[in-house]
């Protein structure tokens, strides 16, 4: 059995990093010309990435499948992004955030991943600063900061709602450029659809251009997957309609280990599904929660209006029962109590799978304006979609599938198991846990591009040495021929049933029993479901076109194909962990209150899984958690 | 509601291309525009009829994506919203809808209704950023800004770049999208120490681009789904002539 070694440096958590940096081996500044190092996704960990690494020198070759890099999912960030500046005062501090997210993360997290996260979060702010990203500012001039979900201090930095979208073209200019230099080639609507391997090391990857079809390969001294999630699995989430697990399943069948697949947050504040004919869902940004109270009828089945519903028959379930969070509480704990408002039938809306987010206090005690300063954007994004005004009615919101905490294994090094191919951003599964906090996705995608890598990377690249990599080699021309003999397969099939079709299928198979909340016993059940429509797929999918053109159905084939298979593994992963933690709630395994309960002597571990061959049952590999600074408790928001 | 759609649809960027009527039925005015393209779509499959290829991806307005021209007008009837937030109840039952691509030289068709837009990307890599490496900065808080002109660097920053004000000028002229860009780092201290060589550089990329000379109709900013002020523009044409004036710069 490989031995999973994590690469954690020994010593107090706090000087971890900087006495790895310090022992990590460099490439003498007039050689890092002579490495390719290939980018595959320009989000904000492929785009802070593959920017630094061509300011350092090295030369970069960057993917990306939208039209431009500018377009990548991270820019529909709404809310934040953490950092431990402090600058309010109000007692946060590096170890204070390293805290936080440890336990918000339900202690399924590496300490010492975390703590270099933390630590690393004041510089990325100072970056962006310096590139031009309009920050929310106060009138003396400096930076404004607000709360969010699992902490008690103000450390979210914000740019209206917008914070991704900032943050992403704060890095997209950066990538530009670079690209304008000549020092990174940009390959835009390209998909990367295989990873080339030579001598147990990646070298390369296959793409498909998605323009004209064409299948070919590029080569490199190693590769950076900066894929992002795989909330898409269940086909409503609020991820971009393209965003997909294909090139990291394509590295895990290649020998990259799978971490925590079955860790996916569902976000708590989305705007409920109105009908058969929902392509996504549409997040309200949790900062929302600031203000908004959280509430349903006190009455079961009660389907009065809002507003004739007088206080004392409303029913404010988050401060009731988490008084000192309220309605602050992590995510996995808001939308789980959602979740059984509704199940106990006081559910609202036309669907009845809903609840309220109220911001009539708010306006009462700040004035509509504030209010409209501080969310207008999210509240016209609601009465855009819904056709009804939040500022007079409450909002209704229902927990949707938000993002993914599991991801492709890594090392301390942001490495996987298959060396020099690197994953980083949502891609990974290093830094979250069973449930990622508020606002640290884009701190971590950029904390892992900015700061990690260009550090990291070089060490690896450093010991192989810079000699060309053979593009001769029989390799290439292998992974070519197989991702085109798979075009070649879906197009032959000319089945009866869209790929749409299967992956509406496969979302609802994921959402009802590998979802907010599992059993053993509809977890087997879809093992057997997915099996099925796996068979079905590759009978009967229908994919109309031509491989040598743009084919929009064609692309999301090899992704659904991948999404199924994924699929088994998140439920095999969901069915082998005994226990609740974070995102992850098996309802054999709660408390006496209905909080996840954990178990810390068997399942303190990172479950990493290793592909065995096709329809042959994955290993199991366990990365045990050492806990040294954080004691682990039962998490309480009360 | 029951619609007729007549869209544009081609093969790829050589061949020709023309209308075809659809009939979609049984459309929720609860759908957004795209997901009625998405049953459609879907309806074709079921033909045997190849689906009309169409940009998007984030669905909600932000990553710039979408970009129909749809009864005349770029991203639709209503504004200050994108293709992707329009939704079937600005439609009613009967209604003939005309769907095209964006048309400006500088965006050849791709496919039925994706068009090119590399001319945007090209016009940033040419100067839209401020030159800093990572690393080496000072701390965020050294560096105050007014409110007042932080607000305003925001709100041109909004651009998504989706190309509905190159779309709707009559000249598709590209000058608000890189005026967006140009005001943002114009109005911050941190753009200032390559202000003027950056409105020249990108000004003489977008011409390159073959983009058409901008004649103030204000098309592009009524049409812009994040609603980019014209002002932008003045202010782009000011930081140029500048430019130009300053002799650092010849
Ligand atoms: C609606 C919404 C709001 C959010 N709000 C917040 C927030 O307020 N704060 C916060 O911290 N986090 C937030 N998140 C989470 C956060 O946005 C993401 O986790 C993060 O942006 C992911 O960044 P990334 O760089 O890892 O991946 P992405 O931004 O998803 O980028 C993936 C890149 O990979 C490319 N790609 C993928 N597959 C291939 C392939 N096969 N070939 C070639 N290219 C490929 C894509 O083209 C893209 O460039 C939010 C997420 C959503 C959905
Ligand atoms: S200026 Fe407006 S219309 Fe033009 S690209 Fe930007 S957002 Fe689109
Ligand atoms: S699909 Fe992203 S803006 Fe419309």
């Amino acid at each position: 059995m490989t031995k999973l070694d994590s690469k954690i440096p020994e010593g107090p958590v706090a000087e971890k990093w900087t006495k790895h940096k310090f022992n990590l081996k460099l490439v003498n500044p007039a050689n890092k010309r002579k490495y390719d190092i290939i980018v595959v996704g320009t989000g904000l960990a492929g785009a802070s990435a593959a920017a630094t690494l061509a300011e350092l020198g090295y030369n970069v070759k960057a993917f990306c499948f939208q039209d431009s890099p500018r377009r990548a999912h991270s820019i529909a960030a709404q809310g934040g992004i953490n950092a431990a500046k402090n600058y309010q005062n109000d007692g946060d501090s590096i170890f204070r955030l390293f805290y936080d997210t440890v336990k918000g993360g339900d202690y399924r997290a590496r300490e010492g991943n975390v703590y270099r996260l933390a630590e690393v979060s004041v510089n990325i702010i100072d970056q962006c600063v310096a590139q031009g990203v309009p920050f929310a500012r106060e009138y003396g001039g400096l930076l404004d900061n607000r709360s969010f979900g699992g902490a008690q201090v103000s450390r979210t930095f914000y740019a209206r709602g917008q914070t991704g979208q900032q943050l992403l073209l704060g890095a997209y200019s950066a990538l530009s450029r670079q690209i304008g230099l000549g020092n990174v080639k940009m390959y835009s609507r390209t998909e990367m659809l295989d990873l080339v391997m030579i001598d147990g090391a990646a070298k390369g990857i296959v793409t498909r251009d998605l323009v004209t079809g064409e299948i070919t390969s590029h080569a490199g001294h190693a590769v950076l997957l900066c894929t992002g999630g795989y909330g898409n699995v269940f086909y409503l989430s609020t991820n971009a309609q393209g965003s997909n697990v294909t090139a990291a399943w394509r590295a895990h069948k290649k020998g990259a280990f799978f971490a925590n697949p079955c860790f996916t947050q569902i976000h708590p504040t989305c705007i409920p599904v109105s009908g058969d004919h929902q392509s996504k869902l549409t997040l309200m940004s949790e900062s929302l929660r600031n203000d908004g109270r959280v509430w349903v009828p006190k009455k079961v089945g009660d389907k009065r209006n809002p507003s004739e519903i007088a206080e004392d028959e409303r029913d404010y379930f988050l401060e009731r029962k988490y008084p000192s969070f309220g309605n602050l509480v992590p995510r996995d704990v808001a939308s789980r109590n959602a979740k059984e408002q509704c199940d106990a039938d006081k559910g609202v809306g036309s669907s009845g799978l809903a609840v309220y987010l109220d911001f009539a206090d708010a306006i009462k005690r700040l004035g509509e304006n504030s209010v409209r300063a501080k969310y207008g954007n999210l509240f016209d994004m609601y009465a855009q979609i819904t056709g009804e005004n939040p500022y007079k009615n409450p909002m209704r919101i229902y927990p949707a599938v938000h993002y993914t905490m599991g991801g492709l294994w890594v090392d301390y090094n942001l490495m996987t198991t298959i060396p020099g191919l690197y994953a980083l951003g949502e891609a990974n599964f290093s830094d979250h846990g069973a449930n990622r906090l508020g606002a640290s996705a884009l701190m971590q995608g950029l904390a892992d591009g900015y700061f990690v890598i260009p550090y990291t990377v070089g060490d690896y690249l450093a010991g192989i040495g810079p000699k060309a990599v053979d593009k001769n080699h029989p390799a290439f021309k292998e992974a070519e021929d197989k991702v085109k003999a798979q075009t070649k397969k879906f197009l032959s099939i000319k089945g009866t049933k869209s790929v749409t079709h299967y992956h509406r299928e496969l979302g609802r198979i994921m959402w009802d029993y590998c979802g907010m909340a599992r059993n053993a016993e509809g977890l087997t059940k879809a093992k057997g479901l997915i099996k099925e429509l796996k068979e079905d797929f590759w009978k009967n999918v229908k994919v109309l076109g031509e491989g040598e053109e743009l084919n929009q159905s064609l692309e999301k084939a090899g992704r659904v194909a991948d999404f199924i298979e994924l699929g088994a593994l998140m439920v095999e992963d969901a069915l082998n962990r005994n226990e609740s933690c974070g995102g992850h709630f098996r309802e054999e395994y709660q408390t006496e209150e209905n909080e996840a309960k954990r178990d810390d002597d068997n399942y303190a571990y990172v479950a990493a899984w290793e592909f065995k061959g096709e329809d042959k049952a994955e290993e199991l590999h366990k990365e045990n958690l050492k806990f040294e600074t954080v004691k682990l408790t039962q998490r309480s928001y009360k | 509601m029951n619609l007729t759609v007549k869209v544009w649809r081609q093969k790829n960027s050589k061949s020709e291309g023309k209308m075809v009527s659809y009939n979609v039925k049984d459309v929720s005015p609860d759908m957004s525009f795209l997901e009625m393209f998405d049953v459609l779509n879907e309806d074709l499959i079921s033909k045997g009829d190849e689906p009309i290829a169409f940009d998007h991806d984030c669905r909600e307005g932000i990553c710039g994506m979408c970009s129909m021209y749809i009864n005349g007008r770029a991203h639709g009837p209503k504004t200050g919203i994108t293709t992707c937030q329009l939704h079937m109840r600005s439609f009613k039952d009967g209604d003939t809808i005309v769907v095209e691509p964006w048309r400006a030289s500088a965006f050849p068709v791709i496919k039925d209704l994706v068009v090119d837009r590399g001319a945007f990307d090209r016009i940033i890599n040419a100067g839209g950023f401020v030159s800093v490496n990572t690393g080496g900065v000072p701390d965020a808080n050294a560096i105050p800004i007014s409110k007042i002109d932080a607000d305003a660097a925001f709100d041109a920053a909004t651009c998504i770049g989706c190309g509905a004000c190159v779309a709707s000028c009559k000249n598709a002229s590209a000058s608000l999208f890189v005026a967006a860009k140009i005001t943002q780092l114009a109005l911050l201290p941190q753009g200032q120490v390559e202000r003027a060589s950056r409105v020249e550089k990108m000004v003489a990329q977008m011409e390159a681009e073959g983009f058409g000379a901008c004649t103030n109709t204000g098309a592009c900013s009524v049409e812009c789904p994040k609603e980019i002020s014209q002002d932008t523009i003045a202010k782009m044409n000011r930081e140029y002539y500048a430019a130009k004036a300053s002799s650092k710069n010849l």
